[in-house]
């Protein structure tokens, strides 16, 4: 397992600064004033009950969603939304919480779309297919075998992903992020549905990634076994507001975590 | 071989071969459906809009030239009398394109996560206001048009079949036109390199991905406004490329528009969103079409056979396969 030639992230600075982000849909307050920051080569985890405004915040990160107030820092400027092509170029990738791949497509075609924004022949070249076109497309192709390799899909190359089973979808997924030689990977809940098993090679993919090439990871998940594992540092969100945020230990002990995660008694 | 089995293999290829040209209709139909979600009512149009451009070009028309003549008392008609026939096709094709980026601009755009049938309905405006704007723009008359594309029975098969009636029989050859064989042979092309384009290469992946799911396209950095325009300029490629087929056979005339429109059936057949269901569909509409006229057309007094009953073989496909032979399954979740 290596992933020597793919692109090295440097550590420890202010990557993506979110300040008083709020999201709201007609009447429905989805984030109310949420505020943080993603410091580069960091495991992000955000975490919350079901409803608590996650994947809105990663879709806002993203810019699939343009927050109704707040600004996102990002590369230096203070931005009042992303856009989802701009963010993409700048090197956020992404996985989603309903697997969102390519059906038709094999696994290795999957992963050459994480290879599209790096390709630089133009549409007429392409159109022709000779000379500079062949050797891109070929110099592009052994990225997208590095990452075949890492995630363990060489025996799932040529087969359409829409009849994969669940956690390999994930794994492509996955993969197709990772194609694009990301800085900032967003995953929205990679674990969830899997078995103990395929948890374990997922936490290994994610840690592997963020120790290796300094990928900052952004991470939703429920198993709090493995947020705990693997998170640098942690956000909780519940009903859109921010309740809490530190280190892992410090979340385990943080009383309103503990109160949002089992309800209060009335005593 | 039987003086029958002969009639019915020239009904056959004949059928087929017509059938093309509803299959190269409807694959303009199924790219747009696949890449945008919209149902494109103009294709049609397009295709009519082509055949009258690239007419307008070749004999060096005037555009608008009926109105600027009314409001500036002018007489211009023609800026020069003919131009080559392939620089005249470039000129339409880029001009095809421009139209599909000024409704990316001026239509889709706006329209962007509407519901399915307001972007339906933006296009059946489209396809009355490009009627509009081809009528004042290049005039309503019925054209000729001539590319070069020979026309004609083909005396080759006529006589190569005649020998092989049984001895003594009455029977003349088979007729087959030139021009369909040449619209076969450059369908078939069209389709093969369209295939090839949207496998191998890096735009034709991007089509695919936008094709399949538009979040996850947006997730790898693809532009859907690109891929929109690219779209929509295949799509009116497609669709000059049948206009000049249909326009060299029966003139550049308004009711081209309608003929797009037995693209329907063919959809339903095959599926909207499969293109080797567009095509093979496209097939049995056209070979059913000729067989029916010729056996059971005798029996209707009315005749016009051919006018409605590939609507009738969709209609029965409907009750038995309503997603069609090749599209994506009706599941209803629960």
């Amino acid at each position: 397992m290596s992933l020597d030639d793919l692109k090295k992230i440097p550590y420890g600075k202010t990557s993506i600064e979110l300040k008083n982000i709020s999201l709201a849909f007609g009447g429905v307050k989805a984030l109310t004033d949420v505020s943080f920051d993603i410091k580069k080569g960091e495991v992000f985890a955000i975490i919350g009950p079901n409803g608590a405004g996650k994947s809105s915040m990663l879709n806002v990160i993203n810019g699939f969603y343009k927050p109704t107030s707040g600004l996102i820092n990002f590369a230096g400027t203070d931005r009042n939304a992303m856009e989802p092509e701009f963010a993409a170029k700048s090197g956020i990738a992404r996985t989603f919480q309903n697997i969102a791949l390519f059906k038709g497509m094999s696994t290795l075609d999957n992963l050459m779309t994480g290879r599209l924004l790096k390709q630089k022949q133009n549409f007429l070249m392409q159109a022709l297919y000779f000379g500079p076109v062949e050797k891109e497309e070929a110099e592009h192709r052994e990225k997208v075998e590095r990452v075949i390799d890492f995630l363990d899909l060489q025996s799932i190359r040529r087969t359409p992903v829409g009849s994969l089973p669940y956690g390999l979808q994930k794994r492509v997924e996955l993969g197709r992020a990772l194609a694009m030689e990301p800085e900032i990977l967003l995953l929205d809940e990679p674990m969830a549905g899997m078995n103990v098993e395929e948890k374990q090679d997922m936490s290994r993919f994610v840690l592997t990634v963020n120790n290796e090439l300094k990928t900052t990871i952004v991470l939703i998940e429920h198993d709090m076994g493995v947020v705990m594992d693997i998170s640098d540092r942690i956000v909780v969100l519940d009903y859109g507001k921010k309740i809490g945020s530190g280190l892992p230990e410090e979340i385990r002990d943080n009383k309103a975590v503990i109160d949002a995660y089992l309800g209060v008694s009335d005593e | 071989m039987s003086v029958e089995l002969l009639n019915f293999i020239e009904t056959v290829l004949n059928g087929l071969m017509s059938g093309v040209m509803y299959s190269l209709v409807a694959l303009g139909f199924v790219l747009i459906f696949k890449a945008s979600g919209v149902f494109n009512f103009a294709q049609g149009v397009f295709a009519l809009f082509a055949a009258l451009t690239l007419v307008g070009y070749q004999t060096g028309q005037v555009p608008f030239a009926h109105v600027i003549n009314e409001l500036f008392g002018t007489n211009y008609h023609n800026w020069y009398a003919s131009m080559p026939n392939f620089l005249a096709i470039i000129l339409t094709m880029i001009t095809m394109i421009a139209l599909a980026w000024i409704i990316e601009r001026l239509v889709l755009k706006h329209l962007v996560n509407q519901d399915p049938i307001i972007l339906f309905m933006a296009t059946i405006g489209l396809a009355f206001a490009l009627e509009g704007v081809g009528d004042l723009m290049w005039g309503s008359d019925v054209k000729v048009l001539d590319v070069g594309i020979p026309s004609g029975g083909s005396v080759w098969l006529e006589e190569a079949t005649i020998g092989l009636a049984a001895e003594g029989s009455d029977y003349y050859g088979m007729y087959i036109d030139v021009l369909n064989v040449w619209a076969t042979v450059i369908a078939v092309i069209l389709v093969i390199t369209l295939a090839l384009f949207s496998q191998y290469t890096k735009t034709g992946r991007a089509l695919r991905a936008v094709a399949d799911d538009h979040q996850a396209a947006l997730s790898v950095g693809i532009s859907l406004r690109t891929i929109w325009i690219l779209v929509w300029a295949i799509s009116g490629f497609i669709a000059m490329v049948a206009g000049i087929m249909w326009g060299t056979e029966s003139g550049v005339q308004f009711s081209l528009s309608l003929i797009a429109l037995k693209a329907l059936p063919v959809l339903i057949l095959g599926g909207f969103t499969s293109i080797p269901g567009a095509i093979i569909g496209g097939l049995l509409i056209g070979v059913g079409e000729k067989l029916a006229e010729i056996y059971i057309g005798g029996y209707f007094e009315t005749g016009a056979l051919e006018n409605w009953f590939a609507y009738v073989m969709a209609l029965v496909f409907l009750l038995f396969r309503p997603q069609g032979l090749f599209g994506d399954k009706i599941i209803e979740r629960v």
